[in-house]
Parts: C-alpha cells; structure tokens; sequence
C-alpha cells in the first residue's frame, strides 16, 4: 500500500476541500533565536498548498515540526480533527504526515528498493525477504512512473533521479499530507514534468500537499492556495487565481527596511581604483561557471543568490578551498591559493556560514578563539605563545565588538549566537585582512548583534578593507552593499548599483524571470 | 560553647575549602588525585610493604616507561586520533640500539639512531593517515603487526643483550639519589607539557583537535600537524623502548607488548578527551602513577596477571565514561 493506490483512510472519503491539517500560533525558538513566531496554516484536502519565503523564513522549521524533528515552543497543530503532537519522525509517519526533504538522506551503499523501504522493509520472523522488497518497489516505480531501476545502488545514480527516488521513498507509505520541500531544486525540466504528474495523482486521489519551492513559474502552475511567510511569522493566504509573481515577491521581500544599517564612513572608491579582489571567469564544473567580479578597497559588494546558485563555492575557491578554473587576480595578480593558508597570508579572511563546524572551537575558550587564525603574531622566539599579548588582544577584540561575555576564559560554546557569531569575526579582525568575505554574517543572530555587526563592517569598509559578502538576507544586502552581484542557476545574472535598486529586481534576477 | 571568633573561623575555613575545592586546577584534577589518594591507602593497608621508599622508587621506575610514551599518546588523543603502535615502536627501538651496540656504534649514535627509527616510524603512521585519509585506528593496528613483526628481523626472533655500560646505567644507576630513568621522566613532563601548552604547534594541536574544520579555515595545515604528533608519538615511544631496553639489560622481540593500552588508559584516566581538543600532560602523568600504583599494589598482593587485565580494563571503561558524562552535562 503507497500514498497512491491506498484505500483511503475513512476521513478521506469526505470531499475535497475538506480541512485536514491546521496549525495554530506555532512558535519556535533555539535558545535566544525565534525561528518561528505565531505561525498560522490551513491545508485541505485534494489541493497544493505551497509555502513561499526567502530563505530563513522559517519554512523549513514548520516542516521540521510536523516531520516530529522539532517539537514546537508553543502552539498546536491539528491533524484530522485530532490534536497532533508526533514525538518523532517514525510517528509522524504514522500520523499520515509524509515528508520529502530537500538534503538528501538517503544510503549510498544500499539498492533504490532498500532506500525506498528503509525501516518498513517487507520481512517475515525480522528477515527480510528481498523478493518481496524488490517487487514492491518495482510497483511503486512504475506507478509513479519513475525511470529508475529498484536494484540499482543509490551510489551509481545521478542527484536527479536520486531526488526521484527520494520523492518514491515519501510515497512509500499511506499518506494524507505529503510535504514536497523544494523537490525540483536538482530536477531537470523532463523529471519535474514526471513529479508535476505525480502531483497532480495526488491530489486527485484527495491527498493534500504542502509544496515549498522558489521557482515561482512552477508554484504559479501547481498552486492551489499559496500562504507567504517572512521572518518566520505568516504574512497572508491567498488562492492562486487571485495573485500574481509580482505580487506574491513584494509580499515576500516587503519588509520596512528601517535605518539598522548605518550610514557609510568615509566616500566610495572611484570606479578607476584598482581592484584589491577581482575574478575572471571563474568556473568549478558542477558548482558555479563564468564568475566574474571585482572588489575595490573599501567597497561592499553584496552576492546575492538562492540557495543551490553556487554562491558559497564561489566564496571557497576564493579561499583556497577549492580549485577553480579561471582567474584570480590579487592586485591586478594572478594569484592560486592551494590551501586557506596561503589565501589567510595574502590578507584574506574568510567567515563562514557555520560558525559551529567551520568557525569556532566551541568547548575552547573566548581568547582561544579570538587568537586562533593570528597565532603568528602573538609568539616570540621558539614559537612560544605570549600569554600576557595574547589576553590583551583578546580582551581588546571583546571591548571593540562588544561581546557579552563573562570572562575572556569562559567557553565559546556557552554564548549566544550573535555573540559567537562577533567572536568568528574577531578572529579574522586579528589578522587585519584587506579582503574580508563574509558568508551570511547575521544568520541566526539577534537584532542587536545584527546591527553591531553591520555597524563593523561599516567600520572596516572605511578603513579600506575590501568586503565580499553573500547573504540570503535582501534587505541587508541593499542595506550595506555599494553594488550587487546577484546569481542564477550558478552563474552570475546581473552585477547591480545598489542606489536605488530594489529587492523586487533583484528578486527576478535571483529567480531567473527577469525578461 | 562557642564564641563569635569560633564561628568567624569556621565560615573563613569553609570560605577557603570553598574557594580550594572551586579553584580550575583542582575541579580538574581532584578526581583523580583523590583515586590516587584511595588506592594508596587501600593498598598500604593490605600490603605494609608498599608504603616504604624503596617501593616508591620502585612504582616510580615503572611508571616511567608508561609515562613516556603516554606522554606522546596524548599528542595524538588530543588530536582526536589513537595509535595502537607504540608498544611495537617500544620494541623495534630496543632492538635499533642492540644491533647498533653489536655493530660498534658508541653511546650517542646508538641513542640518535634509536630516536630516528622511533620518529621514522611515527611519522609513517601520520603520513599514510593524513595523507591517505585513513583512520589513524586502522593505521596503526596495521603498523602495529608490521613494526611487530620488524622486531626479530635481524636475530630470527632471539632476545638480543646489551652490553654498553651507558645505556644500561639509564635503568640502573641514580644522579643526587634519584634513578636517572625517573630524571628523564621528570625532564620530558617539563619539555612535553611546555611544547602543548606554551607553544604555537601545541596550540595548533588543541584547535586541530578541537575543530578540525575550524582549524583548515583559520589556517592551520592540519596534515601536518598529525604527522608531526605522529612523529612525536614515535619518538616518545623509542625513548619508552630505550628506558625499558636498559632496565631489562636486554632487547626483547615481545616487550611493549600490551603498552599501548597502559599509555591510552594513563591519557584517558588524565582527563583527556578521545574525541580531542582537551587533556593535558599534567593529567597524563597522574593517569600514568594510577596505573603504575594498580599493577604495584596487585603485584605486591600477587595478584594473577588475569586478573590484572581485568581490573585495569574496568578501570579504563569507568574512566571514558566519567569521561562522556562530564561532558554530556555541560552541553
């Protein structure tokens, strides 16, 4: 029995447009961050219902709680009429709540059949009887017509039809809410025909779907109802007919932008100042092509793409991290970083998007951190740390950023966000870079730290640093930067004046409909 | 009847054990000062003889060939790693300096030799792990089997004697009353313990250990980092060889067998973390007496050596886990 050919549940006979799944004031919060705040959904019955908002929005975390990954800080959710709390993803499944994520979680090593029946596998006595696996998964395939073979390892198969097969494994057991996030993200034009097919079954055999993507011609084409979300609290509902793309981008970017970005400190370059940064046609095969861009001493230039547009491969290979093809000029140098260490010794500094995996030694100390890319600087003869050096320039890194911190001995795993998000950027102030490239620098961070950070990036910029920064965030990106580089599909779409742009362009850029 | 100085003198007493019991040093180590603490009285109690000096000197000398490699073992588990060679290493270099001896090379060459084949075979340990992206545990269990067996190379697996006056003082004779073999330990604990915590590279190490993502983003050549503490660690080890070599006034093809475990299990009792980033040398050497006092104080009550195993594995699985709890409860 799959999504599709299942008898129905009893509440399934109602007809459609029936209600069957309502979220009520979901809030969530990590730690101090609010992913969520009084989130509102109704979905019915036989119809797409997609969600739409940038990234960050809080899509991801609504479906993390019905997935039963998240439980929810407040608020109730209610699942054909009954109340429904899943206390795990096994349980949510049971429920009839069916998720198909975006990260791929599938098994490398095992077939496309045991992938799809992973922890519900056909067996007698706890053997599992292959036979019987095989010939299930074969039935599901064809029946969602999916041009995949069931023995196949999942190792040996493109991202696509890997995505497909995930798509199977979502299906694979009776469902009555189906959850598709970003399904096409790595689908080529002739498999998402097959998903919008798969779809369109769905819903004819009275199933609701939740449907999250950022292509918005797809969401105008599968759409029955579409709910916008932005900074993790609901914006509006409305039906498909009633919209348009214009409409629907405005209501997700339009946010006040207020004045938390300061004012710039000191003139831009002229447009004649050499280039400290600059790439020429910069390709990685599979992560990003034809990269061109170019960063004057004390210009902000802001990159702006969706997720999967290649932006943060850029960023490494700037780095060192990876090995593009192409040209990287340091400058008016061509220069080849064979490792972050090189590029951090030619003045680069690089904070990442993770500051947990990437950034931070978390069970070590504020100093520790603050000293650990300027280790150099802070040693005498025989390589012996300077102890008294090394507190004054931690303590000092805490005094100029203000981080809240008890002591400069107190663990960096202990703080908030915004406050290990300023340690990351301590770090690299340490070795007082000439470029600067910041990857999301406010994500999950707190208004205040937001500001203060933008307040140092100001401050950096007018004292001549080049800075390179990629955020999801459209408002702090026209906020701070002096041009705009926007990517689409892992190449660059358009190179903008940020005066006077606004975040609907930049938007169709980004989304690739800009005629 | 108490006056109000009797009180005033309690409340500044319980102020001082306070702040004592809160200082970082002693949250650190108390635990296991404390262990110490017990197991010497437990067995001065059952055994009278192991109170006197004489026994003290002796624990002393065998903590040190434990010491010494597990100084360079807690290189590699602050790294996050593990390597299972050492007690082989132990062994190769005790059979370095015996056919050095026998081929007339003096004192000093005989050492420098036995140090090189120690570090030769430590960094060939880091380098196919970080070259070859290997996990250090399958690394070294190989490595373990192929030093190991390197051993009875040149004397078909016969023991070979050492004659050199020299070397065989190292185990034997004192400098102002203290065994040199305990000097050498001392004089390592100070050069290992400033190396990891004074140093650029010991830094390196605790961040590399701490994040190894973290660490290639903030510059540090990690590869290179694990090949140098692999190397360190076969360098500890060939001085563990040479300490033991001369104490048993021979090269034997099976010693150190077994030695990697004492030298993990002193690191961990240390308070080293297996999943790296944290430990000390400091730790290290109290870890390393606790085992030296249990193999002693079991000897001492003829304890079979099975049963010794038995006991020293239990102790090892209560440390790592006292380990994981610590650290489940400050997350």
């Amino acid at each position: 029995m799959t999504a599709i050919s299942q008898t129905p549940h009893a509440a399934a006979l109602k007809p459609e447009g029936d209600v069957v799944l309502e979220i009520h004031d979901i809030a969530k919060s990590f730690g101090p961050v609010a992913a969520l705040k009084r989130m509102n959904l109704t979905v019915r019955r036989g119809r797409v219902h997609t969600l739409l908002g940038e990234n960050g929005a809080g899509k991801s975390t609504l479906m993390k709680i019905l997935a039963g990954v998240f439980t929810p800080t407040s608020g109730s959710i209610v699942l054909n009429g009954k109340p429904y709390t899943p206390r795990n993803p096994r349980d949510a499944r049971a429920h009839g709540i069916s998720i198909v994520f975006q990260e791929l979680s599938l098994s490398r090593n095992l077939s496309v059949a045991e992938n799809i029946f992973a922890s519900h596998e056909p067996s007698r006595f706890g053997f599992i009887r292959d036979r019987a696996l095989n010939e299930a998964a074969e039935r599901l395939i064809r029946e969602l017509g999916l041009p995949v073979d069931v023995r196949a390892k999942v190792g040996d198969l493109s991202i696509a039809q890997r995505q497909l097969v995930e798509i199977a494994k979502g299906l694979s057991l009776p469902a009555d809410v189906v959850i598709l996030d970003e399904p096409t993200s790595s689908l080529s034009d002739s498999e998402a025909e097959i998903l919008f097919s798969i779809i369109e079954r769905l819903k004819s055999h009275g199933k609701a779907v939740i449907y999250i993507s950022h292509r918005m011609e797809e969401i105008m084409r599968l759409s029955d109802d579409i709910t916008v979300m932005r900074d993790g609290e609901y914006v509006t509902t409305t039906e498909k007919s009633e919209t348009s793309i214009d409409r629907l981008i405005t209501l997700m970017v339009g946010r006040a932008m207020n004045d938390i970005y300061p004012p710039r400190e000191a003139p831009r370059p002229s447009p004649e100042t050499q280039p400290v940064l600059a790439t020429k046609k910069l390709s990685f095969a599979g992560k990003f092509r034809d990269v061109s861009i170019d960063v004057r001493p004390g210009e902000v230039v802001g990159l702006f793409g969706l997720v999967g547009s290649g932006r943060s491969d850029v960023m490494k290979a700037l780095f060192g991290m990876l090995a593009p093809q192409g040209e990287i000029l340091l400058d008016g140098k061509p220069v080849a970083f064979r490792s972050a260490t090189q590029a951090i010794r030619s003045g680069i500094a690089f904070v990442t998007e993770n500051r947990k995996e990437e950034g931070l030694v978390l069970l070590h100390s504020v100093e520790r951190n603050i000293n650990m890319a300027g280790l150099g600087q802070l040693s005498g003869p025989f390589g012996l740390m300077q102890a008294s050096a090394e507190r004054e320039a931690a303590r000092a890194e805490v005094k100029r950023l203000a981080i809240k911190t008890a002591s400069i001995d107190t663990s960096t795993g202990s703080l908030s966000g915004g406050n290990q998000q300023k340690i990351v950027l301590a770090k690299w102030l340490q070795i007082k870079p000439r470029v600067l490239i910041l990857d999301e620098p406010t994500r999950g961070v707190d208004v205040g730290a937001k500001f203060e950070i933008y307040r140092i990036i100001r401050e950096l910029a007018a004292t001549g640093t080049a800075i390179l920064m990629v955020s999801s965030e459209l408002p702090e990106v026209l906020g701070l930067s002096d041009r705009v580089v926007v990517m689409h599909d892992k190449s660059v779409a358009a190179v903008l004046e940020a005066d006077g742009l606004t975040p609907e362009t930049v938007m169709t850029y980004a989304a690739g409909i800009h005629a | 009847m108490s006056s109000v100085r009797d009180i005033q003198k309690k409340a500044a007493d319980t102020e001082v054990r306070r702040s004592f019991l809160a200082s970082p040093t002693v949250r650190q180590y108390g635990g296991i000062i404390i262990s110490l603490a017990v197991l010497c009285v437990v067995f001065s109690v059952m055994s009278p003889r192991f109170l006197a000096f004489n026994n003290f000197m002796n624990i002393m000398q065998q903590v040190a060939v434990i010491a010494v490699a597990a100084y360079g073992m807690t290189y590699v588990i602050l790294l996050g790693d593990i390597d299972l060679s050492i007690g082989s290493i132990i062994a190769v270099s005790g059979m370095v300096a015996a056919q050095a001896f026998a081929m007339g090379f003096g004192f000093f060459p005989a050492v420098a030799l036995t140090l090189a084949a120690g570090a030769l075979m430590g960094a060939l340990n880091g380098a196919l792990s970080a070259k070859l992206m290997l996990p250090s545990f399958i690394v070294t269990v190989a490595t373990m089997g192929i030093y190991r067996g390197m051993v009875s190379l040149p004397t078909n697996g016969a023991p070979a004697m050492i004659e050199n006056d020299t070397w065989l003082a190292i185990g034997g004779e004192s400098f102002l009353g203290i065994p040199i073999i305990i000097w050498i330990m001392a004089v390592l604990f100070v050069v290992n313990h400033i190396i990891l915590s004074k140093t650029i590279f010991g830094r390196q190490v605790y961040l590399t250990g701490g994040n190894r993502e973290a660490a290639i983003y903030s510059g540090i050549r990690v590869d290179r980092i694990k090949i140098i503490v692999f190397t360190i660690s076969g360098m500890m080890a060939a001085i563990s060889g040479m300490l033991l070599s001369s104490r048993l006034s021979s090269a034997q093809t099976n010693a150190g067998t077994g030695y990697e475990l004492d030298a993990i299990a002193a690191v961990v009792l240390g308070g080293t973390s297996l999943a790296g980033g944290v430990g000390t040398i400091i730790g290290t050497i109290l870890g390393a007496l606790i085992i030296g006092v249990i193999n002693n104080g079991m000897n001492m009550l003829s304890v079979p050596y099975f049963y010794q195993l038995i006991v020293k594995g239990a102790v090892i699985l209560i440390a790592v886990w006292l380990d994981v709890r610590s650290k489940s409860a400050r997350a």
